[in-house]
């Protein structure tokens, strides 16, 4: 048993639900009570989707468990299958399901349906949402293509010149609530459509059962997001022969990498190679003097595998920074991540507990944390800025515009959703040169706005305490003249320090000169 | 009774279960501590339905039951022991922990009466521990309130003093409001039940006067009557009408004259009427259809029939419980049909047959309704507004104009661009 106050990822049946609402044509019968419908509200409200989730719970109750409630799952696998007619119907239990042991899939498999039946089982008790996504995208996989295998070559990854066409590949792997998807795919079709390569099938994300059947139509698999597409990737591989890449473009670097492994892997000759380095903005803004302060900078990534590994590779070899902490809840991932940790001498945190990462952020004191929405909100709590890079996913996660990780406009995306948490680097030093200055002491609020405090409000509380603090003690015209010099950032703490020592010493009255003692005292 | 349709309607539902009202209970007690013992889909539901993130530690979790735990009770009861000695050790300022059992722990029948009876003898003196159900299987949403509260009941002391106990979360302010109202009528003892601090449970007896706030509580009520209470019998607290109808009842049961209570909560009422106004004017004649889930449809049902003037298509409710329901029910407009349980997809057929101009409805559907043309009001909301009383009945009413006006504006030109 294991105490949970929040769970990075949900139970493995919400990761088949991921695959069922990302695609067209497809049905999933769940068997579970009526509170796991909850989950619709996941794509209804997160993703905002305009369309109910494809998925028929049985909704079985305590009365049901008495009689027979393999009759109910009939009844509504029936009722599912007239009412939506689906080409391919997905069939499994959540965890309340699987206890009662009914096995919906079986007695679906028995119902005379001729359209193709995917029986999910999904260990409720042992695994979670992204090993649900990955199994059901890799069940369907194998169920819809499984009967071709005997009768099918192995796919060369150098066939397209025999057919005297463009290469074609699928990308595999996004889905609904996987972070940023939409736009990944837009991105990486049309940097591949540059190098005059086509895209065959995208998958799961819009594709419907016969794109499932179309996919060996293609020479390659990009493997866009092992968590949910690798096994499908080493199915295809196993059973067709078809290659897939390994390298994920998020960044400039490993997006060069990805373009490079595509061609060699299609025996495709790059040609302009040199261009590469110029389609993205990441590197010259990087490389602009601007970005010195960067230089550097502490920062602590945590999140899953694949958006964590690529935000660490970015981090040091592109932006400079130095990385203090890095992590993953994708047990799944536990070994890569730790290797990329041991690459940066420090040791991975692998841990679905969210307490534990943030006594790691504690004990890193970054200045950038690197994290999903809740290291925003432990961030918050600590007063370090902070930008999100990987599920689970919050409305936030689904921007109105054109955001996507990946490949050059990816990287752009990064660079400043990464370095605009901080202090803008000019703004910083020209703060730290002229924060003595009287003309700067005003509306001036820092970046990092943890530390600030507004001049207004201190002197409008002022006001309304009569110039007096709380303990009875008077600010002098002087010592108030004095205190509206102190830059912003610092004097609410001036003022409290002020005053402390002015209680210390029983001075009744605070002049300028007080606030010179004091700060000599603290200092 | 007026001549209402009842129907009742199985099949595939789509509603919160009972561990959903942990969200406001928890609130409601902050010196107390859920604790599902469940799955992980318990935990993500929770966190779903709740902004979890915002706390740096919530005062409800789960106890996740894994593999290892399904093959032998013993080592579940184990399990949990640890589970909970490690929590009350990270969280010495919790009074009450609630155990409170899902679907799953229900199915495999793992006794939480038995376990809470061996924490409390080890925690005597220093954490109460009570348990109940929020499963899905035999609960739905506000039906955990219901659950939560019943398990209190035999931790309340007995006392014949006379007093008016008011029964079903509140919002503070608005408790503060009735208390208020309550005392100018003349009645001075006033508790709450769920009170704000878990530890200070009112003591009941047979001069206790239930007075309820919420019309989903129907084994508490139960229980509070075995315990000699009097159940006030009266519409609920909702809109003008019904906060009216339910002074009058409380001022009856202490045979306070009803001139009295004209007296008092006639100021109240007129500038309700006024606040009301305006969104009337936007409600008004305007066709609802109200999905199950909270239990609170009825009463809003009456509501914005009998004071905002709209009319009613269909009016959902996951239970019904005609006794405890028989003011509101007199209340309804003749002919309403009412439909308790859900075959989800019929309902919403007959929703977009019936082209109704607002749908109360969960938050799995507010989405895919709206896409297709039809205005939503989610139901989760009622459960955390203060909608309660006379001066609130204009916020309430707020709730539904909102997404209508908001359809107005941005469906209307007003502005020409050059």
């Amino acid at each position: 048993m294991e105490l949970t106050l929040w769970t990075y990822e949900g139970p493995p049946h919400v990761g088949a639900m991921r695959i069922a609402s990302s695609m067209k044509d497809i049905h999933y019968v769940l068997h579970a009570p009526q509170g796991d419908t909850y989950a619709d509200l996941l794509f209804t409200m997160i993703e905002r989707r305009g369309q109910r989730p494809p998925v028929t719970y049985t909704t079985f109750q305590a009365r049901d468990l008495g009689g027979d409630t393999a009759e109910l799952v009939k009844k509504n696998i029936k009722e599912a299958v007239e009412r939506f007619k689906p080409k391919t119907l997905l069939v499994g239990e959540s965890c309340t399901a699987e206890l009662i042991q009914d096995q919906p899939g079986s007695l679906a498999k028995g119902m005379g349906f001729n359209m193709p039946i995917v029986n999910l089982e999904l260990p409720a008790y042992s695994k979670k949402e992204n090993w649900g996504a990955s199994e059901t995208f890799y069940q369907l996989t194998r169920t819809l293509l499984k009967e071709k295998v005997s009768y099918s070559e192995k796919i060369s990854p150098l066939r397209w010149k025999e057919f005297g066409r463009r290469p074609k590949v699928n990308i595999l792997g996004p889905s609904l609530l996987g972070f940023r998807c939409r736009d990944d795919v837009i991105e990486i079709q049309r940097i591949l459509s540059e190098q005059g390569i086509d895209t065959n099938v995208v998958a799961p994300l819009g594709a419907s059962p016969d794109d499932i059947e179309r996919l060996i139509d293609a020479e390659i698999n990009i493997c866009l997001y092992p968590e949910i597409a690798e096994a499908s990737c080493e199915w295809l591989k196993r059973n067709y022969g078809m290659e897939y890449t390994n390298t994920i473009p998020i960044g400039i670097k490993n997006t060069i990498e990805f373009i490079n492994e595509v061609h060699e892997k299609l025996d495709l000759p790059l040609t302009n190679k040199k261009e590469l380095e110029n389609k993205s903005k990441l590197p010259w803004y990087s490389k602009s003097v601007d970005s010195n302060y960067l230089t550097g900078k502490r920062v602590f990534i945590f999140g899953d595998g694949t958006h964590a590994i690529a935000a660490a590779k970015i981090a040091k070899e592109e932006l400079g920074f130095e990385v203090v902490g890095l992590g993953t809840y994708s047990r799944e991932m536990a070994r890569q991540v730790r290797a990329t940790a041991k690459d940066l001498n420090l040791e991975a945190l692998i841990t679905n507990n969210y307490l534990e990462v943030e006594d790691a952020i504690k004990k890193a004191a970054p200045e950038l944390v690197l994290g999903t929405q809740m290291e925003r909100h432990s961030a918050k709590r600590l007063g370090i800025p902070c930008s999100v890079i990987s599920t689970p996913m919050h409305v936030q996660d689904v921007p109105a515009r054109y955001s996507p990780q990946m490949g050059w406009e990816g990287a752009n995306v990064i660079f400043d959703d990464w370095v605009h948490p901080l202090m803008m680097g000019l703004e910083e030093h020209l703060i730290d040169m002229f924060k003595h200055d009287f003309e700067f002491v005003d509306g001036h609020q820092s970046h990092l706005g943890n530390t600030a405090t507004n001049t207004k409000d201190i002197l409008n509380s002022d006001e309304k305490k009569e110039k007096n603090s709380k303990e009875g003690i008077i600010w002098t015209e002087s010592g108030r003249a004095e205190l509206t010099k102190v830059p912003f950032f610092v004097r609410g703490k001036v003022k409290t320090n002020t005053e402390k020592y002015a209680i210390l010493r029983g001075i009744p009255e605070i002049s300028d000169e007080t606030l010179y003692d004091a700060k000599a005292y603290f200092s | 009774m007026s001549k209402v349709e009842f129907n009742k309607e199985t099949g595939p539902r789509e509603v919160f279960c009972g561990l959903t009202s942990i969200v406001w209970l928890h609130r409601r007690m902050p010196d107390a501590f859920f604790l599902v013992v469940g799955s992980r889909t318990c935990a993500h539901l929770i966190q779903s339905a709740a902004g979890v993130m915002i706390f740096a530690e919530p005062r409800f979790g789960t106890a996740i039951l894994e593999e290892k735990d399904l093959a032998g009770l013993a080592d579940a009861h184990e399990e949990l022991d640890r589970v909970v000695n490690d929590l009350i050790a990270r969280r010495p300022e919790i009074k009450t922990l609630f155990l409170v059992g899902s679907c799953p722990s229900e199915v495999i029948k793992l006794d939480l009466a038995t376990v809470a009876e061996k924490l409390n003898k080890r925690f005597l003196g220093q954490v109460r521990f009570v348990n109940y159900s929020g499963s899905g299987i035999e609960t739905t949403f506000t039906q955990g309130e219901d659950g939560a509260l019943k398990a209190l009941i035999p931790l309340m002391e007995s006392s014949d003093e006379e007093k008016l106990l008011l029964v079903g979360t509140l919002a503070n302010n608005v408790e503060d409001r009735f208390k208020k109202i309550f005392r100018n009528l003349g009645i001075s003892n006033i508790e709450s039940f769920p009170p704000r601090q878990s530890t200070e449970l009112p003591k009941i007896g047979k001069n206790t006067k239930v007075l309820l706030t919420q019309p989903y509580l129907s084994d508490t009520v139960r229980d509070l009557k075995h315990r000699g209470c009097d159940i006030i019998s009266a519409p609920f607290p909702l809109g003008i009408e019904g906060s009216t109808e339910w002074f009058l009842a409380a001022a009856k049961a202490f045979k306070i004259s009803e001139v009295k209570v004209h007296e008092i909560i006639s100021p109240l009422i007129n500038r309700a009427k006024l606040a009301l106004e305006s969104h009337k004017e936007i409600l008004k004649g305007k066709r609802l259809f109200l999905l199950p889930e909270s239990q609170l449809e009825i009463s809003l049902a009456r509501f914005l029939h009998n004071e905002c003037e709209m009319d009613l298509i269909e009016v959902g409710t996951p239970y019904l419980n005609k006794d405890l329901m028989k003011e509101e029910i007199n209340l309804l407009p003749e002919n309403t049909k009412i439909v308790e349980g859900q075959h989800v997809e019929k309902q919403l057929d007959r929703v977009r047959e019936s082209n109704p101009d607002l749908v109360v409805c969960g938050m799995g559907l507010a989405n895919p309704l709206e896409a297709e043309g039809i205005s939503t009001k989610w139901s989760i909301e009622m459960v955390f507004s203060p909608i309660h009383g006379i001066d609130q009945a204009a916020d309430l009413a707020g709730l539904f104009s909102k997404p209508l006006k908001r359809n107005q504006i941005l469906t209307s030109k007003t502005l020409v661009t050059h």
